[in-house]
């Protein structure tokens, strides 16, 4: 065990993409999918990427486990082997093979076999809850434990770089706990996780956070950092403070985007991760040239 | 008029008889549903009244699906009684609905303008196109980015003005600004009187309900404001400057430990058990209690359930 003052987390490499830049297309069909991006995966730590639909993390992420190719930057990770790359939607599940053939079939590939095999299996089922359901076909599993089985699977032969792309998108509540303690339990472990999600709460949790937005980074560091660098004030009332494009409801409060300081009277909050992702958003897009 | 009912429906259960200002829109009374020997919905009794805005949570499994299409009139109880405007469930009370499913229910080989039109066509009236998808409305809907079919879906259930608008995680993948301007979409139809019942994965979304409601293996398990839900539950916060190490030690003792940004957190979990854990494997760490999340609450209560 690691003593208190140096964390595993702390030491190995540090795995991750700086400065990346990554084109697709030619010509005018050419789309800049992500422009200047860094992202540091340190081990033992989770670092997560957020933003939404068409906003880059799959492409950084399968830039990280060399599935794509950047224009510029650099990526650092660890030969192929140790690493593991966990597609959106459980699509590297088999449906038509139980939940022990997958992770037999995956096991083989790696070429593990015997008793260590089986004790990955076993202690990897346990944690994730999957013991009772071995035996049964993937195609019959709910969408969490499908999930939960894809984790297992990019998991079995512990690999040095976990890459898991939205693992929780469409997970319910109850699954989506188990499968955080999995993802904790490998970043224990001393593994560099690197995770999409599309909920900030989730995010929260991670030991640091990339915001994208349109390929372009948002924000960028601890969920703290994030917090104390939203851009402007926040305020929050029963009616907008101002412009309506720079408010939005929260429940039955409305909450206000300001650039500069509040004026008297207004009521400014200390935001959450969804109040100052969205204030960063409007001021890259006020800084773009209009509110969109 | 009452809804459907059987064996177990009488006169003094009758849903929403006269759907008045105050009375529900929707209702669920003591509803049941049965395949063969499983009962998917076991007597779960919900309204929703113009206005209100009811999150309805649940694990997979839960009985949300089921409970929504007996509301929606596409699956008939086998026992209890549903009723939308006082009424049996029926293409006469669809005219006034207004839904999003989970797979927002657009034709992706047809352009926006003939998916408006379409509905326009089916409910008899509709509404233009707004500004943020005018530039789109001769191209496909499969060609459009999931925020724009999203807005597509939400135009085309809205279009109608409906009395109830039923919202099936209305806004997964979706980037937060694009997430808050739908929120801003729904709060606007519940302040004009539209009652909306939306069924979420996602705890922030729930946070924009007025009240909620929450199901485990087909039983309605409790329902309130978040806070009513969460109660006095709390969770422990671990502080130590090697979190792995207590992960590892709080893991081995059996504790349902996760990982909390650079600490660790247990769910449901009380402060002398982590003391406990950690003492024994000479970890020093502050341990403070916290209000437990949604999520923890429901995780807990669903566990109890099912075990």
């Amino acid at each position: 065990m690691n003593g208190p003052t140096a964390p595993a987390a702390a030491t190995g490499p540090q795995w991750g993409a700086s400065g990346v830049t990554v084109v697709f297309g030619k010509g005018s069909a050419q789309v800049t999918a992500l422009s200047e991006v860094s992202f540091p995966v340190p081990r033992g730590q989770v670092a997560a990427v957020v933003g939404g639909d068409g906003a880059g993390k799959t492409t950084l992420l399968r830039t990280l486990v060399s599935r794509v190719g950047p224009v510029s930057g650099t990526v650092s990770a660890p030969p192929q082997r140790q690493c593991a790359f966990m597609p959106t939607g459980a699509s590297g599940v088999w449906v038509d093979l139980s939940v022990e053939e997958n992770l037999n079939f995956v096991g083989a590939a790696y070429g593990l076999t015997g008793p260590d095999l089986e004790q990955r299996k076993a202690r990897l089922l346990e944690t994730a809850d999957l013991a009772k359901a071995r035996d049964r076909l993937a195609g019959r599993l709910s969408g969490g434990m499908r999930q939960k089985l894809a984790f297992c699977m990019a998991m079995l032969h512990e690999p040095d770089l976990l890459v898991l792309d939205e693992p929780s998108t469409g997970v319910d509540p109850v699954s989506r706990v188990d499968l955080w303690r999995l993802i904790s339990h490998a970043a224990a472990q001393g593994a560099a996780v690197a995770m999409a999600t599309t909920y900030l709460d989730e995010a929260e949790r991670a030991s640091t956070v990339l915001v994208l937005d349109d390929g372009h980074v948002l924000a960028q560091g601890t969920p703290s950092e994030v917090l104390a660098a939203t851009p402007g004030v926040i305020t929050t009332g029963t009616a907008p403070a101002g412009d309506p494009d720079l408010s939005w409801r929260r429940g039955r409060a409305v909450h206000s985007w300001h650039p500069g300081p509040a004026r008297p009277g207004e009521n400014a909050l200390t935001p959450d991760m969804e109040d100052s992702v969205i204030a960063a958003t409007l001021a890259r897009h006020t800084t773009a040239g209009g509110v969109t | 008029m009452t809804s459907q009912t059987t064996s177990g429906s009488t006169s003094s259960q009758r849903p929403g008889a006269g759907a008045g200002p105050d009375l529900p829109l929707v209702e669920a009374l003591d509803a049941v549903k049965k395949f063969g020997d499983f009962t998917a919905v076991d007597h779960v009794s919900l309204d929703v009244k113009p206005g209100e805005i009811v999150g309805l949570l649940g694990a997979n499994g839960a009985g949300k699906t089921t409970l929504i299409k007996m509301l929606l009139g596409l699956s008939v109880p086998t026992s209890g009684a549903v009723a939308m405007f006082g009424q049996a469930p029926s293409r006469d009370t669809r005219r006034d609905l207004g839904y999003v499913p989970q797979g927002l229910g657009l034709w992706e080989d047809m352009t926006v303008k003939e998916n408006t039109d379409f509905a326009a066509a089916s409910f008899g009236k509709g509404k233009p196109l707004p500004a943020s998808l005018e530039p789109s409305a001769n191209r496909l809907v499969g060609e459009i980015g999931l925020g724009l079919q999203r807005q597509l879906a939400f135009h085309i259930a809205l279009s109608h003005e409906p009395r109830i608008l039923i919202l099936d995680e209305p806004t997964s993948g979706v980037d937060p600004l694009s997430r808050a301007r739908l929120w801003d979409a729904v709060h606007e139809q519940a302040e004009s009187g539209t009652g909306v019942l939306v069924t979420t994965h996602y705890m922030q979304e729930a946070q924009q309900c007025d009240r909620l409601v929450l199901m485990s293996a087909g039983k309605k398990v409790t329902a309130g404001t978040e806070a009513d839900i969460i109660g006095d539950t709390t969770a422990c916060e671990v502080d130590t400057t090697d979190w792995a190490a207590a992960f590892d030690a709080l893991d081995a003792a059996g504790l349902p430990v996760t990982l909390a940004g650079r600490t660790v957190r247990l769910a449901d979990t009380p402060p002398q058990p982590i003391h406990q854990a950690l003492d024994a494997a000479g970890i020093t760490a502050t341990i403070r209690q916290v209000p437990a999340t949604l999520e923890e609450k429901m995780t807990s209560i669903d566990r109890a359930i099912r075990h």
